[in-house]
């Protein structure tokens, strides 16, 4: 009967031992090539998406200081005081 | 600029490639341990490798003090998740595995083997397993002894796998 401890450093040792994968000789420069891909699409992402920030807030702006929505609207309800 | 742009570029791939030399043969291992792909035959665990380095590659000027080592593991651990939950195969006994997983771990589901070699193989702590699998360690725990017990029942054949499994083809 053996303990659990044993039973996981067999398994342990069954993973560690036995032929190791041969490592191909491109793969650092094949990551780095994919990885520069991966900065250069996230570069362009992040400067469309400043952009997009940008061309919204001008609108707003553009909209704000031409429909000026803070201003009340002249009152039609009240007649003009006039005749007294 | 440019040319410091260039320097910074070139110092980071001179680093990078010292880093997968050094490490590469343990990534590729635990890769393919992942896969449950034969040793000679990783195309799965290639790719996976090379994505996660690349994620690294990425990110190199922003580690901050973190392992590059850890990092990858960790990329690696969370491409292979998603991407076993994408071709989600159930396992069912009886029916004939996929071709290519004829590993070591074959017998084992993903999960299991996402796990056993996270906690065996690369040694990381119960904690950081069940955060990097998003399970409660309760249940990391339990699928780890079940892994374990599943290796252990079964003696390994990884070469021919000339019996397989006589007890679970019914």
């Amino acid at each position: 009967m053996s303990t659990p401890d044993r039973k996981t450093a067999e398994v342990r040792h069954l993973l560690e031992s036995g032929a190791h994968p041969v490592v191909p000789a491109e793969l650092a420069y094949r990551a780095a090539e994919l990885g520069l891909r991966m900065l250069h699409r996230r570069r362009i992402v992040r400067r469309l998406m400043w952009l997009l920030l940008a061309a919204a807030v001008i609108v707003f702006v553009v909209w704000a200081a031409t429909v000026q929505p803070w201003v009340a609207p002249p009152s039609t309800v009240t007649p003009p005081v006039d005749g007294l | 600029m440019r040319e410091r742009h260039s320097t910074r570029h070139r110092r980071r791939t001179r680093e990078f490639e010292a880093f997968v030399a050094g490490a590469g043969g343990r990534l590729l291992h635990a890769a393919t341990l992942l896969t449950a792909e034969p040793v000679d035959a990783n195309p799965r665990a290639r790719r996976l490798l090379t994505s996660a380095l690349a994620e690294t590659y990425a990110r190199w000027h922003r580690l901050r003090g973190e392992d590059p080592y850890d990092r990858t593991r960790q990329e690696l651990a969370a491409r292979f998740a998603r991407a076993a939950w994408r071709h989600h195969r159930p396992a069912v006994p009886g029916l004939p595995r996929p071709a290519a997983e004829t590993g070591l771990l074959a017998r084992l589901t993903p999960q299991e083997r996402l796990i056993l070699v996270l906690r065996l193989y690369e040694g990381v702590a119960e904690e950081q397993t069940a955060a990097t699998v998003g399970l409660p360690v309760d249940r990391v725990r339990a699928i780890c002894t079940r892994a374990v017990t599943a290796m252990r029942s079964t003696p390994p054949a990884p070469p021919a796998p000339a019996a397989p499994a006589p007890e679970v083809a019914t």
